[in-house]
């Protein structure tokens, strides 16, 4: 009788979580010229619009390459960092937990404020790998959360059985231990770019003439409702699915790393 | 062990140095640079601003709420539901997480405004005959911050009630004891550091929100966030700016450092 209450006010909350996401198709495919609803006709013509314009495409590129470019450099400093956090003893370590986890406390206006002041000074304002430094500090702490979740789970024998039978450090490394991490690090890769992918506040300080997709995004609501932002929106929740299936199939599952 | 050195961490140590905490010293240094803390006093002291502080504190604390209201729920049900629902649930949790804000907060525009879906639906059933006032306003704030944040709540709540034995309600009602009062004795205290997660992490990161009430709060919903932004971008008032920051960084810290006396939260644990 309860259990019924609950899952019919379960069922609510699904729907207020999923109304968003779903509203964005129909208005995407509406034959009006501005936002209606419900929409009178079908037509592709505000995908047609994206895919003619070439300020859109631009951003799109860019934040493609922004997000792919941050995602080599987290995981290429957020694993080694994970390993040391995880398997070290050294002084500071806890102290380097916190330091590491900061960018997820630290309100993002404080750092993108603070980020825009320093490279205002250093002309790296409209750089794309400004953008790739600051989205980096911004995905560092998910690879480290998910990283050294994979490694605190970690069967150690396997490592102590290869350097048993002779093989070297750096062996054990490449053929044992990332080998076995692979689920998290595909995990830990892709939620870096989707991070910095999304990621709008650093971009609209740091980005200048050179928009990012979140970006341009952002200036085009402000100055108009037009439902060419509703034919992104729907790419831009594809795209995440994409990226959650691929998480679901090749890497660590989500759920572990909620914990 | 190669890999149990500490060396490792240093090109990251770097990267947080230079790019995160130097320039976030750097720019709150800006605030005292006049050598006194006049714009601190103009940030506690003026009503107008003292009322930034005051709504932030009261969205990120209604928003917390109704999170808690919502996510609690949720989170039981996943945690006790068949697999497959689970995944459904997880669905339905992860995909708006992942989702740029931006298109989220998009979104409740197209569906909270005068000619949004939800007025023509309201005002096509008959239910309400003028539209209601549902963006641009606190209303729509909230909604939106609501959405944004729920996830953030769900997931410590469902990772608590599944550490819950299943023995010991199913004993619990094998003794006879009711649904309700099995909740009361035996659930909810067991969650309480789900709960407490959950809540300080949708209040802390409500405090520094600012996509959500620049877009939906259509400038008459002042929060903190969007104060500093106007205060770098449109009048330069640089010392301001980070007076502010000091203050919201503060009120942010001291927050972490209450839960942190109650739960133990590192990472690498």
């Amino acid at each position: 009788m309860s259990r019924r209450l609950l899952v019919a006010v379960c069922a609510l909350i699904y729907f207020f979580l999923m109304l968003p996401l779903l509203v964005v198709f129909p208005i995407s495919l509406s034959s009006a010229p501005y936002m209606q609803f419900p929409p009178p006709g079908f037509s592709w013509q505000w995908y047609e619009r994206y895919l003619d314009d070439p300020q859109w495409i631009d951003a799109t590129w860019r934040s493609l390459y922004i997000g792919g470019a941050t995602s080599v450099l987290a995981l290429l400093l957020g694993v080694p960092l994970a390993f040391s956090l995880v398997r070290a003893r050294f002084w500071g370590r806890a102290l380097l937990d916190r330091l590491a986890l900061a960018p997820i406390i630290v309100p993002t206006i404080i750092l993108s404020v603070a980020i825009y002041g320093l490279f205002a000074k250093l002309k790296l304002i409209g750089t794309w790998y400004g953008l790739v430094v600051a989205h980096t500090v911004l995905a560092l702490p998910f690879v480290v959360l998910v990283i050294a979740a994979g490694l605190r789970d970690f069967d150690r024998s396997l490592e102590q059985a290869a350097e048993g039978l002779g093989a070297s450090r750096w062996k054990t490394l490449a053929r044992i231990t990332l080998p076995l991490l692979r689920p998290s690090l595909v995990s830990a890769g892709l939620l870096a770019f989707i991070s910095s992918f999304d990621e709008v506040v650093v971009a609209l300080f740091l980005a200048g003439a050179n928009m990012t997709l979140p970006k341009k995004m952002f200036d085009n609501i402000m100055m108009e409702i037009d439902p060419t932002i509703a034919a992104v929106s729907v790419m831009q929740i594809l795209l995440v699915s994409v990226v959650l299936v691929l998480i679901g199939r090749f890497g660590r599952g989500l759920r572990d790393s909620a914990r | 062990m190669t890999t149990r050195a500490a060396w490792p961490a240093l090109p990251a140590l770097i990267l947080l140095l230079v790019f995160f905490l130097f320039p976030v010293v750097r720019m709150l240094g800006f605030s005292v640079e006049a050598g006194t803390l006049d714009w601190y006093a103009k940030a506690l002291g003026e009503g107008l601003y003292l009322r930034v502080f005051w709504n932030t504190f009261e969205i990120a604390l209604l928003v917390t709420l109704f999170c808690l209201l919502l996510g609690y729920p949720l989170g039981f049900l996943m945690a006790t539901t068949t697999p497959g629902w689970a995944t459904f649930g997880f669905i339905c949790v992860l995909l708006p997480l992942w989702t740029s804000v931006l298109v989220r907060t998009y979104a409740w525009m197209v569906l909270l405004g005068r000619n949004g879906v939800l007025n023509r639906t309201l005002m096509e059933s008959g239910l309400t005959t003028d539209p209601l006032p549902l963006l641009h306003n606190f209303t729509g704030v909230l909604i939106g911050m609501v959405h944004v944040l729920l996830p953030y709540m769900v997931l410590p709540i469902y990772g608590a009630v599944r550490r819950v034995d299943p023995a010991i309600p199913a004993a619990a009602a094998g003794l006879g004891a009711s649904s309700a009062r099995i909740f009361w004795r035996i659930y909810l205290p067991l969650t309480l550091n789900g709960i407490f997660a959950g809540s300080v992490l949708v209040f802390v990161l409500s405090l520094g929100f600012f996509i959500t009430p620049a877009l939906l709060g259509g400038g008459r919903v002042m929060m903190i966030a969007v104060l500093i932004e106007q205060q770098v971008r449109e009048t330069l008032n640089w010392p301001f700016a980070a007076a502010l920051s000091a203050v919201l960084l503060v009120f942010t810290f001291a927050v972490y450092a209450v839960a942190q006396r109650f739960t133990q939260s590192e990472a690498t644990r």
